[in-house]
């Protein structure tokens, strides 16, 4: 009998490759995470890209991907339940199969950031877009001058990668801040809106380049916070999210004022989407 | 050399921009506090006689909801304003406050401060703005808090 990986040809971007489920967990009440074998065993991507994930018979939908770069033997992806597709994705076991075509789109700007503070701001599941960028400068940690987290969910219990965040907070060379929008007494921590933390999160923002991903508008206020706070427009990206479909930049479905989030994003620099962030028919 | 209060109100943000004889009238009124972990810094519905300017140390907002227990509103940090009940009529705090960890603080005394910038209307001015960017702040940010963004779209 052939092998998964023998019977899978060199597709063309609009037709998924079979990957094999290696595992599901649950993240929250509402997500969860796949590990997804590669057919040829090599998924390669750069911190920031998506596939579409497609649930055979079902849909197709575009997910970010939340692994670790320098690990490509697995695709890791974290999702959260709100439609056909993403509920069949929930209901997937290890050995299943699911589409995957991609990695697509724009990456988080490391490059960029060689040589400076980051500060990386996540909303709620928005912090599954960056992991893979934090992975990346953790791994370079000396390439990078301060590295600082700011984290805001919905409530303590919402808390994504809780594991991961003690572990960073942990580290002397990372400054992590937390908030909740809302808690009962038994969280100690910091309770507010996410935005609240850029005031008075330690880092230069005249020598600063900011990852932001989250709901988008969480990300369209903790913008003006940085900006606020003299990171310039150009040094603040935001990860944005539309209908993409084909994701190869040709459908349309993505499309945001002159540009196609598939391909042109999802990672865009502030000073692109600042005058489009404002018109509610884009 | 010892910092005087007046140096010390200097270096705040929030008080960024005074002149010399507005921060001696702040300093004649303010006057420098600790507030133990677990210990109110106000309640609900005492008389709003002070506000402080945090130093050093958290501070949660609560509200108690009858069958829910306390709530936490919002935290408030190292050089943040706690309380401006004072500044409005009928005067009385409209939340608990405790410090979630060791306090350092400036408290200034309400009734003597209401005095100073009714007295000296640029002083009164200056006041105001001050605090006038912080309500519009916390407006702003309790109304995205409102709104859920974490939730569920669906």
């Amino acid at each position: 009998m052939a092998t998964l990986t023998e019977l899978t040809p060199k597709l063309a971007p609009m037709e998924p490759v079979p990957f094999v489920v290696r595992s599901i967990r649950d993240e929250l009440s509402d997500t969860f995470t796949l590990e997804l074998d590669p057919p040829d065993g090599v998924f390669e991507f750069l911190p920031g890209q998506f596939t579409m994930l497609y649930v055979f018979g079902i849909g197709e939908v575009p997910i970010s991907v939340s692994g670790d770069p320098a690990q490509p033997s697995t695709l890791v992806q974290t999702i959260r339940g709100v439609g056909a597709v993403t509920y069949a994705l929930r209901q997937v076991r290890p050995g299943d199969v699911v589409g995957v075509r991609g990695p697509f789109g724009t990456e988080w700007p490391l490059a960029e950031a060689d040589g400076h503070d980051i500060v990386f701001v996540a909303g709620g599941i928005g912090l599954a877009p960056l992991r893979p960028a934090i992975y990346s400068v953790l791994a370079n940690r000396q390439r990078y001058g301060k590295v600082v987290l700011l984290y805001g969910a919905r409530s303590p219990s919402d808390m994504l990668f809780t594991q991961e965040l003690l572990e960073w907070g942990g580290r002397y060379d990372v400054d992590v801040l937390i908030t909740v929008d809302n808690a009962d007494r038994q969280w100690r921590g910091a309770v507010g809106v996410v935005t609240k933390l850029v005031r008075r999160a330690p880092f230069d923002p005249h020598d600063t380049v900011a990852m932001v991903c989250g709901p988008e508008v969480m990300m369209r206020f903790s913008a003006q916070e940085l900006e606020g706070r003299g990171v310039p427009q150009h040094r603040i990206h935001l990860s944005m999210e539309r209908n993409m479909k084909c994701g190869i930049g040709l459908c349309g479905h993505c499309q945001f004022g002159g540009r196609f989030v598939c391909w042109q994003g999802p990672v865009f620099s502030y000073d692109e989407l600042a005058p489009l962030l404002l018109v509610k028919e884009v | 050399m010892t910092t005087t209060l007046d140096q010390v109100l200097g270096a705040q943000a929030f008080f960024a921009g005074l002149d010399d004889e507005h921060l001696a009238t702040l300093a004649s009124v303010a006057e420098p506090v600790s507030v133990a972990i677990g210990r109110k810094v106000f309640h609900e519905g005492d008389v709003a006689d002070a506000c402080y300017l945090l130093l050093e140390g958290d501070v949660a907002l609560e509200m108690d909801i009858p069958g829910r227990g306390p709530h936490v509103l919002q935290t408030l940090h190292a050089g943040d304003m706690l309380g401006w009940s004072w500044l409005v009529s009928p005067f009385r705090y409209a939340y608990d406050a405790q410090a979630l960890t060791e306090v350092k603080a400036i408290r200034f005394d309400a009734v003597a401060l209401r005095s100073a910038k009714d007295t000296d209307k640029v002083f009164g001015y200056e006041l105001m703005q001050r605090f006038a960017e912080v309500l519009v702040r916390r407006m702003q940010a309790a109304r995205l808090q409102l709104l859920d963004v974490y939730g569920n779209a669906h």
